[in-house]
């Protein structure tokens, strides 16, 4: 019998804390994958943040450190300078890293720190009970927008990727989803080119994750998927926003 | 014989779902065991029939699912 996929020892033989159908459990999974195919688990640094993968550090098989919320970036920061020869990254949610960790996002991307940062973007918070966030889409409901977001009292939802590719100091900044198994491998893949651009120290490199929120949503896991095709994709659009070799012409 | 096997780790399966909802060969089902935590966990119904494309492995959030192939 021949293995054609086993679990990475990445992720460490523990059932879990995030809700059936949650998507946090994959980009988990490809994290570790691609740190473990790599040959670099026990070189990698992670930074939790605070939201629903506050407790991430019990379930990747890597060294972390836990941050203040938003304010893993400048964790990251701060291991970097102690350790330059290690892979260090952060796994932040919208909540933790669009809201009140927006500051210290782009102060360590404009700043050109190489370390990579994992952005979920399910478009609310998860943790507290499904407030709005700054990503949540135009009338979509959440606890705090009861009758969906209204962009004349809140504002638009931001497109973080964006944001952070128009800075010079970024220099690989791509958008992935986790709603079919095909978006499942295209986000493993920049997973991989974000770690293997970090080797080079060239600077910052970001990498977000279009997930879902299936309690929070009030949808089934896979009607959640569905969601993130009809809904998320749409507003924010797919794919690579920078390259080392697409600098200048970036954004 | 099935040419390929999925061994599922059902002490972490919650029945979420995603990979009966990604299997191509709609082989997959949730069942009617309950698993350690309390949920309905998934269960394969026609392994003949299965790719070995790997989609519930991949879509799989809990890491349930491992694929064999026989022979080398």
């Amino acid at each position: 019998m021949k293995p054609i996929f086993t679990i990475t020892e990445g992720m460490l033989p523990v059932s879990t804390s995030y809700c059936p159908g949650c998507t946090h459990g994959i980009s988990h999974r490809i994290v570790m994958e691609c740190l473990d195919e790599a040959g670099k688990l026990g070189e990698a640094i992670g930074v939790a943040p605070i939201g629903c993968s506050v407790v991430s550090h019990q379930f990747m098989n890597v060294d972390m450190l836990e941050s203040a919320h938003g304010r893993a970036p400048a964790v990251a920061t701060g291991i970097r300078r102690v350790h330059p020869d290690k892979v260090i990254f952060t796994y932040q949610g919208d909540g933790d890293l669009a809201s009140i960790g927006m500051s210290e996002i782009i102060h360590a991307a404009n700043r050109g720190e190489t370390f990579t940062t994992f952005f979920i973007n399910n478009a609310i918070y998860g943790m507290t009970g499904g407030q709005m966030a700054p990503t949540t889409l135009v009338g979509q409901k959440s606890t705090t927008s009861p009758d969906g977001r209204d962009p004349g009292a809140v504002g638009m939802p931001m497109r973080m990727s964006e944001l952070i590719a128009s800075l010079d100091g970024a220099v690989y900044v791509e958008r992935v989803a986790l709603d079919t198994p095909a978006h499942v491998r295209q986000a493993k893949k920049a997973v991989a080119a974000a770690l293997e651009i970090q080797e080079k120290r060239l600077g910052f490199t970001f990498v977000e994750f279009l997930s879902t929120c299936p309690t929070n949503w009030g949808l089934t896991p896979a009607n959640a998927l569905k969601f993130v095709e009809e809904k998320l994709i749409p507003y924010y659009p797919l794919g690579v926003f920078k390259t080392p070799e697409r600098k200048e012409e970036a954004v | 014989m099935a040419k390929f096997t999925l061994q599922f780790r059902m002490e972490y399966c919650k029945g979420c779902e995603l990979c009966v909802a990604s299997c191509p060969k709609h082989i997959l089902a949730i069942g009617d065991e309950i698993g350690a935590k309390g949920y309905r966990t998934v269960t394969a119904t026609d392994m003949e029939l299965c790719i070995g494309c790997r989609s519930c492995a991949l879509m799989c959030p809990d890491n349930v699912i491992e694929i064999y192939t026989e022979g080398d």
